[in-house]
C-alpha cells in the first residue's frame, strides 16, 4: 500500500486535460446565465426608450420575476430531491383563501391566520410527500390528484362560507398587524423618498401622490426571493443535508445503501414547497387586499420550467437554486419584456415553449457528457 | 488462527412457503477472503442479506465478534462495522467522486453555529483514497459517472474501508467487468484483505474466487455443501459443486473442457 501512496500516480494517457470552456460548459447555471445576458441584450436593443429600464420598469420585471423565483426555489430543490410537484398552484389559492377566510370571514387576527396557513400548507406538503414515499408511486400522479383535490377544496370553501370565489378586505383587516408586513411591506421606502426628493428618480407629479417617487421601495417580495435563493443555494451545496438531496434524486437505493435518510429528505422537501408555495400566496394576498379560489393556476408548471431552465434534469439528482432563479428571472423578463415591446402577448407562450425544449435539449447534452454516456 | 468476526450458524430463510436458506453456516475470519460461491437462486444474496441486516434470519444464530446478534436495520450492521457494496448500486454516476465518498457521512465544519458540508477536508480525503487505489482522477469533482465500472466497485470498496468497515460483503463486484477492469478490483480486494479486514466476497465466477479467496463456500438450493479452504479443492470441483456435479460434468464432455 505504502508505495503506491508515495509515488505520484502516473498520468493515465486515456483521461484527456478538459479544456475549461468545457468545464464550464456542464455547469448546471450555464443555460440560465447565457439565457439571462441574451433576454437582456435583446431587451435593451428592442424596448429601451419603452420604459422598461426604467425605475418604475425594472420593480415591475423584478417583481413578476421574484414571484417565479419564490416557487421556483421550492420547486427546484424537490427536483433535485427526484419529485415533483404539481400541486403549487392549487397549494397557492389555497394558502391565500385560507388567510382571507381566517382573517376576514372568521375575524381573527391576521398573524394567527398567515400562521395557521403555514401550518396547514406544510402539513398537507408534508403528506404528499409522504404518499409518494410510501406507496412509491410516481409524484407527479399524487400531486396531480392534489392539484385537484386542492383547487376544489378552495371553491367549496369559499363558496360555502361567503358565496363568493373572490374575498377581498384583506388589506384592511391586516392594518397594524405585525406579520403582514413581512410579507406586504416594503423597506428601504425612506432611501426611495429621499432619492425622489433629489430628483434622481421620478416622482407623482399630480394626484395624491404627488411628490412621492414612483417606486416607493423595495417589496418584501423581492426579499423573499432573494433570501429563499440565498437559502436554498447554501443548503444545497454547503450542507450535508444538500449531500442528502443530490443522493436521493441521484439515485434513491444508492443513497439508502449509504445510509441516507432518503424518505424524511424527500418529505422535507415537500414540505420546503409547500412552505414557498405559502410564501408566495401570502405576499399576494397582502399585496392584492384580496384572495381568489382560482389565483395560482399554472404556477406548478411555471416553476418547473423555470428549474428546467435553469439546468435541473427532470430525473433529479442534478441543478442549481441560481440557475433556477436565472430561469425564473428570463421568464418574467421576458413575459413582461414582451408587453413593453408592444409585442403580442399570445406570442410570449410560443417563446416559452420553445425555449423549454431547447433547455431540455441543452441538458440532456450536459447529463451526457457528465456521466459519459453515449 | 484468528477468531471468526462473523459465525453463520444454521442459518435459515423462508420466505413465505420458498425455502431460501435451509441452515448455512459459515464462518468469516478477519484478513481472509472467503468467496461465497453458487448459481444463480442458490441463495448467495439472500445469505448475505441476513449477514448485513437487510433481512431477518428465520432460524438460526448470528455471531458477530463473539457476541450474539440481530441486526434489525443495515444501518444497525454498517454502525457494526459490516459494509456491503452492491454491484450497480455503490455510486451515484451524477455527484462527484468527493460526494459519493462521502454520501451518508460529511464531514462537517462548524461555522457561526451552523454546521456545513467540509468540502476542502472531503476533497483531500477523497483524493488521497484514490490515490492509494491507484485511480487518477481529474479532480475531487469529476462525477462518477465517468468512472469505468471497475473503478466505481473500487470507490466503493475504498469508502467502507475508509469509514472503518471490519466485513466487507462484496455482491458480485466482478461479473460485470471487463479483464483488466476485474484484475484491479481483484487487487483491491488483496490490498483490503492485508489490512486485517475480513472480505465476503461473491461471484458465480470460479476463477475469479480462486484468485483471492482463502475460503470457499458453495451454495446451492439454498444448503451449503461445506467450506474448503484453499489448496484442498480444485476448481474444477467446484465449478462441479457449483453446477450440482451432474449436469455440466456431461456438457465438460461436449463442449471440450471450456466451460
Amino acid at each position: 500500500m505504502s508505495e503506491t501512496a508515495q509515488t505520484a500516480p502516473p498520468t493515465d494517457e486515456r483521461v484527456k486535460e478538459m479544456s475549461s470552456f468545457r468545464k464550464s460548459l456542464i455547469r448546471p447555471e450555464l443555460g440560465g446565465i447565457c439565457g439571462t445576458i441574451l433576454v437582456f441584450v435583446f431587451f435593451f436593443l428592442t424596448a429601451r426608450d419603452s420604459g422598461m429600464f426604467s425605475p418604475a420598469g425594472v420593480m415591475n420585471w423584478s417583481v413578476v420575476s421574484a414571484q417565479f423565483t419564490i416557487i421556483a426555489v421550492g420547486a427546484c430543490l424537490l427536483m433535485i430531491a427526484g419529485e415533483f410537484d404539481l400541486s403549487v398552484g392549487s397549494m397557492i389559492g389555497f394558502a391565500g383563501m385560507s388567510i382571507a377566510l381566517l382573517s376576514v370571514s372568521f375575524g381573527w387576527p391576521v398573524w394567527l391566520a398567515i400562521t395557521i396557513t403555514f401550518v396547514l400548507c406544510m402539513a398537507i406538503g408534508a403528506f404528499n410527500g409522504w404518499l409518494v414515499v410510501k406507496t412509491g408511486l410516481p409524484s407527479f400522479i399524487v400531486t396531480l390528484a392534489f392539484l385537484f383535490i386542492l383547487r376544489g377544496l378552495t371553491i367549496f370553501a369559499a363558496i360555502a362560507t361567503t358565496r363568493k370565489t373572490i374575498i377581498g378586505g384583506v388589506r384592511d383587516v391586516a392594518e397594524g398587524d405585525w406579520l403582514a408586513p413581512i410579507f406586504g411591506g416594503k423597506i428601504f421606502t425612506g432611501f426611495f423618498q429621499w432619492m425622489g426628493d433629489h430628483g434622481w428618480i421620478e416622482t407623482f407629479v399630480r394626484g395624491s401622490k404627488a411628490g412621492q417617487p414612483v417606486v416607493e421601495g423595495i417589496p418584501m417580495l423581492i426579499v423573499w426571493a432573494l433570501g429563499l435563493v440565498v437559502f436554498g443555494h447554501i443548503v444545497l451545496t454547503k450542507t450535508r443535508f444538500g449531500n442528502w438531496i443530490f443522493a436521493a434524486g441521484g439515485d434513491a437505493q444508492s443513497a439508502r445503501y449509504t445510509g441516507v435518510p432518503v424518505n424524511r429528505v424527500k418529505i422535507i422537501m415537500f414540505m420546503f414547497t409547500a412552505f414557498c408555495a405559502c410564501v408566495f400566496a401570502t405576499a399576494q394576498v397582502m399585496e392584492f387586499g384580496s384572495a381568489g379560489a382560482d389565483r395560482g393556476v399554472l404556477k406548478e408548471f411555471e416553476a418547473i420550467i423555470s428549474v428546467v431552465i435553469g439546468g435541473a434534469l427532470l430525473t433529479g439528482g442534478y441543478g442549481s437554486v441560481i440557475g433556477a432563479a436565472l430561469g425564473a428571472l428570463i421568464f418574467g423578463v421576458v413575459q413582461q419584456g414582451l408587453f413593453f415591446a408592444g409585442v403580442e402577448s399570445s406570442l410570449f407562450r410560443v417563446f416559452l415553449g420553445v425555449i423549454l425544449l431547447l433547455a431540455v435539449i441543452l441538458n440532456t447534452y450536459i447529463r451526457r457528457m457528465i456521466t459519459g454516456e453515449k | 488462527m484468528t477468531k471468526p468476526i462473523i459465525q453463520m450458524k444454521n442459518i435459515e430463510k423462508h420466505f413465505g412457503p420458498v425455502i431460501a436458506l435451509a441452515g448455512v453456516s459459515v464462518d468469516v475470519i478477519p484478513g481472509e477472503c472467503h468467496c461465497l460461491l453458487g448459481d444463480n437462486g442458490a441463495g448467495k444474496s439472500t445469505f448475505i442479506k441476513t449477514m448485513s441486516g437487510v433481512h431477518k434470519a428465520t432460524k438460526g444464530e448470528i455471531y458477530f465478534e463473539g457476541n450474539e446478534m440481530n441486526f434489525d436495520r443495515p444501518r444497525d450492521a454498517m454502525a457494526a462495522g459490516i459494509s456491503t457494496v452492491y454491484q450497480d448500486l455503490a455510486m451515484i454516476p451524477l455527484m462527484s467522486v468527493a460526494r459519493n465518498f462521502f454520501m451518508g457521512n460529511e464531514p462537517t465544519k462548524r461555522v457561526a453555529g451552523i454546521n456545513f458540508f467540509d468540502h476542502k477536508l472531503a476533497n483531500e480525503v477523497t483524493m488521497e483514497e484514490m490515490r492509494k487505489m491507484g485511480i487518477n482522477l481529474r479532480g475531487p469533482d469529476q462525477a462518477v459517472g465517468t468512472l469505468s465500472g471497475g473503478e466505481r466497485q473500487t470507490v466503493a470498496i475504498a469508502r467502507a474501508v475508509h469509514f472503518g468497515a471490519k466485513v466487507l460483503i462484496l455482491d458480485e463486484p466482478t461479473s460485470a467487468l471487463g479483464v483488466r477492469q476485474t484484475a484491479n478490483v481483484l487487487a483491491t480486494v488483496d490490498r483490503v484483505r492485508k489490512k486485517g479486514i475480513a472480505v465476503v466476497f461473491i461471484t458465480h465466477n470460479v476463477r475469479h474466487a480462486m484468485a483471492v479467496g482463502d475460503r470457499f463456500t458453495v451454495l446451492d438450493r439454498g444448503k451449503t455443501l461445506g467450506t474448503a479452504k484453499r489448496g484442498e479443492i480444485t476448481p474444477e470441483e467446484l465449478q462441479d459443486l457449483m453446477a450440482g456435479g451432474q449436469e455440466l460434468a456431461t456438457l465438460e464432455g461436449s463442449l471440450g473442457g471450456t466451460v
